[in-house]
């Protein structure tokens, strides 16, 4: 569960202090899909980035499955990042010299899992995303789809409370698009929770929860009445 | 992160730019070849040296006119130094440790001899120098045991110096000019070759009372004396002293053992290959700059990458020790093949140029290796702690 409390997050540009973040207060239960949507520069990436605690509240209280994370050590931080989260970017962000099962190892590598311990962990995500026989490829051999289910393969192999995708389709074409959410979906069938950052009313419109932002505040926050099918 | 993992990071991203990662362990081996090499060089010397000296044997002792001593006043009379003479060498012989004493006086002079003629260097010695300075005699016979104050006029002849007056004849008992006086040659030294520059072939032998009327001298240079192994050395010093103050009145000579001018050969040849080194380490710190430039270049392409492995959940700490382990294992690699470069090339001079000593003691290796490790630490620390200090955000956005 996440519980957000008069978050305000501001940046100094120049001599001019932008409020990215204005007065939020957010509460995403456990297992809920979310949609974040807004024009550019209306702070829903930073609140992702908040949510996903690699950025810091100017003030407010963040409240993470009962406990408030602001008040973390850098340590402290990192392994809740670690255990409890996980990224989906745009740019997929692979490390382009390590294969695919390399690249969702990673985190388990962070933690400090033995190898022996990673292994089934590994073959077991590589099955799920559909991605066994691309193992040993590095990122520049896949495909825009393949690269991001390989991401969302790393982003889930600590089997983290909270999702969170920016732009999860923005550089792929719609056919793999369409992939990459529905295995972000099945994922939130198994009670993770999903927050989804973009552009596209169409992926808004299948949230439960759709919430629209501008100049850094919630503008509305409304519940999806047609749920998606997850059949379609 | 497990140190099995922790190397295959590093690894990975090591093998990732070959050519790059080469060429900067490259400036590392060059440096640490240079040192491993210059010092191996400084120390062959070292040796080469030492050895030169000690073939003279280490039981002498020199003895020399004059004290260094500093008064607060005028030394007046007892500030004269008297010379060292030929009594007091004779004097000196009848001490029961004393094998050998050779007195000397040395000097340069024109030798003429079987229609040639040569200016060279006249030693007034006695008939214990070939014991003392271990210098045989390859035909005849040394200066004989004569009157040490009214000896012969007899001559011994270097090999060089034979054979640049004679020739392949033979000059045993044949007569030479020295100075305007007439010698009768006796012998002729086994060649002894030079060293540090003085040629010992390139010598005459004349008695020593000669040697000084020869070049006008009124007192020794010097007086050697050989004991018997197994003397103390202290034992020595004292018992010379006694036999000397006694014919003095006070202490105007100065008393040099061979340990201690080995010692002070020693710390001058040690500060010879600390510069040496010193000369190489210049080229070890340039490699270390090669480290710092090629670890920024990393940390700036991979800024990106900083950032996913902060949202993965890295800490700040895994970040700096990464980037840090890079910088190492790049340095010790390269430190490694630059002491077998350095070791390979020393073992090639030595087979190539046998004249040239050449000496790699293990504590060198060990300590060039440690240096290299060091500089890979010294040089990663600065784009390391930047890798670690990114803002995640920041780096994310980083393409």
């Amino acid at each position: 569960m996440i519980k957000l409390e008069q978050i305000h997050r501001d940046f100094q540009v120049g001599d001019q202090v932008v409020h990215a973040l204005d007065d939020i207060n957010l509460e995403i239960n456990q297992g809920e899909y979310l949609s974040v949507m807004g024009p550019s520069g209306s702070g829903k990436s930073t609140l992702l980035n908040l949510i996903g605690m690699l950025d810091h509240p100017t003030s407010g209280r963040y409240y993470l499955n009962g406990k408030d994370v602001t008040e973390l050590d850098e340590l402290e931080e990192a392994q809740t990042r670690n255990t409890n989260i996980g990224f989906v970017f745009q740019a997929f962000h692979l490390v382009p010299r390590l294969t695919a099962a390399e690249n969702i190892e990673l985190p388990l590598i962070l933690a400090g899992i033995s190898p022996e311990e990673r292994k089934p962990k590994v073959e077991n995500a590589l099955e799920l995303m559909h991605l066994t026989d691309r193992a040993h490829h590095k990122p520049e051999q896949l495909s825009g789809g393949q690269r991001q289910r390989v991401a969302i393969a790393r982003a889930t192999i600590m089997e983290p409370s909270v999702i969170l995708a920016d732009e999860p389709t923005g550089n792929l074409d719609q056919k793999s698009g369409h992939d990459v959410i529905k295995t972000l979906e099945s994922l939130n069938q198994k009670d993770m929770t999903l927050i989804v950052v973009t552009h596209d009313q169409a992926l808004g419109d299948r949230s439960h929860r759709a919430i629209r932002m501008v100049d850094g505040r919630i503008e509305q926050d409304i519940k999806n009445s047609g749920r998606h099918d997850t059949n379609q | 992160m497990q140190i099995r993992d922790f190397l295959r990071l590093t690894g990975t991203s090591i093998l990732a730019h070959k050519l790059r990662s080469f060429l900067t362990m490259l400036g590392i081996a060059v440096g640490i070849a240079a040192v491993v090499l210059l010092t191996s060089i400084g120390e062959g010397i070292h040796k080469f040296v030492l050895a030169e000296f000690t073939q003279f044997g280490t039981t002498l002792v020199a003895i020399n006119p004059g004290k260094t001593t500093t008064m607060g006043m005028s030394m007046g009379v007892f500030g004269t130094v008297r010379p060292l003479s030929i009594e007091d060498a004779e004097a000196l012989k009848k001490l029961p440790f004393a094998k050998s004493v050779v007195g000397f006086v040395q000097g340069n002079a024109e030798i003429e001899g079987n229609n040639r003629s040569r200016r060279t260097t006249v030693y007034g010695t006695g008939h214990g120098f070939p014991v003392a300075f271990s210098m045989p005699v390859r035909s005849g016979r040394f200066l004989p045991p004569d009157d040490p104050v009214a000896p012969r006029a007899f001559a011994v002849l270097g090999s060089k110096v034979k054979s640049e007056l004679f020739g392949n004849v033979n000059p045993l008992g044949k007569l030479i000019r020295i100075g305007g006086d007439r010698y009768r040659v006796i012998g002729v030294m086994e060649s002894k070759g030079q060293v540090l520059g003085f040629d010992l072939d390139d010598t005459v032998y004349i008695p020593l009372a000669r040697g000084l009327e020869l070049f006008n001298r009124e007192g020794l240079v010097e007086i050697d004396v050989m004991y018997y192994e197994g003397t103390n050395v202290d034992q020595v010093v004292t018992g010379i002293k006694r036999v000397l103050m006694a014919r003095h009145g006070r202490e105007d000579f100065t008393i040099t053992t061979q340990q201690q001018m080995l010692d002070v050969l020693g710390s001058i040849l040690d500060i010879l290959t600390i510069a040496v080194g010193a000369i190489g380490g210049i080229s070890l710190l340039v490699g270390g700059i090669g480290i710092i430039t090629i670890m920024t270049i990393s940390v700036n392409e991979r800024t990106s990458e900083i950032g996913l492995m902060r949202a993965l959940g890295a800490r700040n700490s895994q970040i700096l020790s990464l980037f840090l382990g890079e910088a190492v294992v790049l340095s010790a690699i390269g430190g490694i093949a630059g002491m077998i470069l350095g070791i390979g090339i020393g073992q090639l001079l030595a087979v190539a140029l046998p004249a040239l000593p050449v000496h790699t003691p293990w504590t060198f290796v060990v300590l060039a290796e440690s240096v290299a490790v060091f500089i890979g630490l010294a040089a990663g620390v600065i784009p390391a702690m930047h890798a670690a200090s990114l803002d995640p955000v920041e780096a994310l956005r980083a393409e």
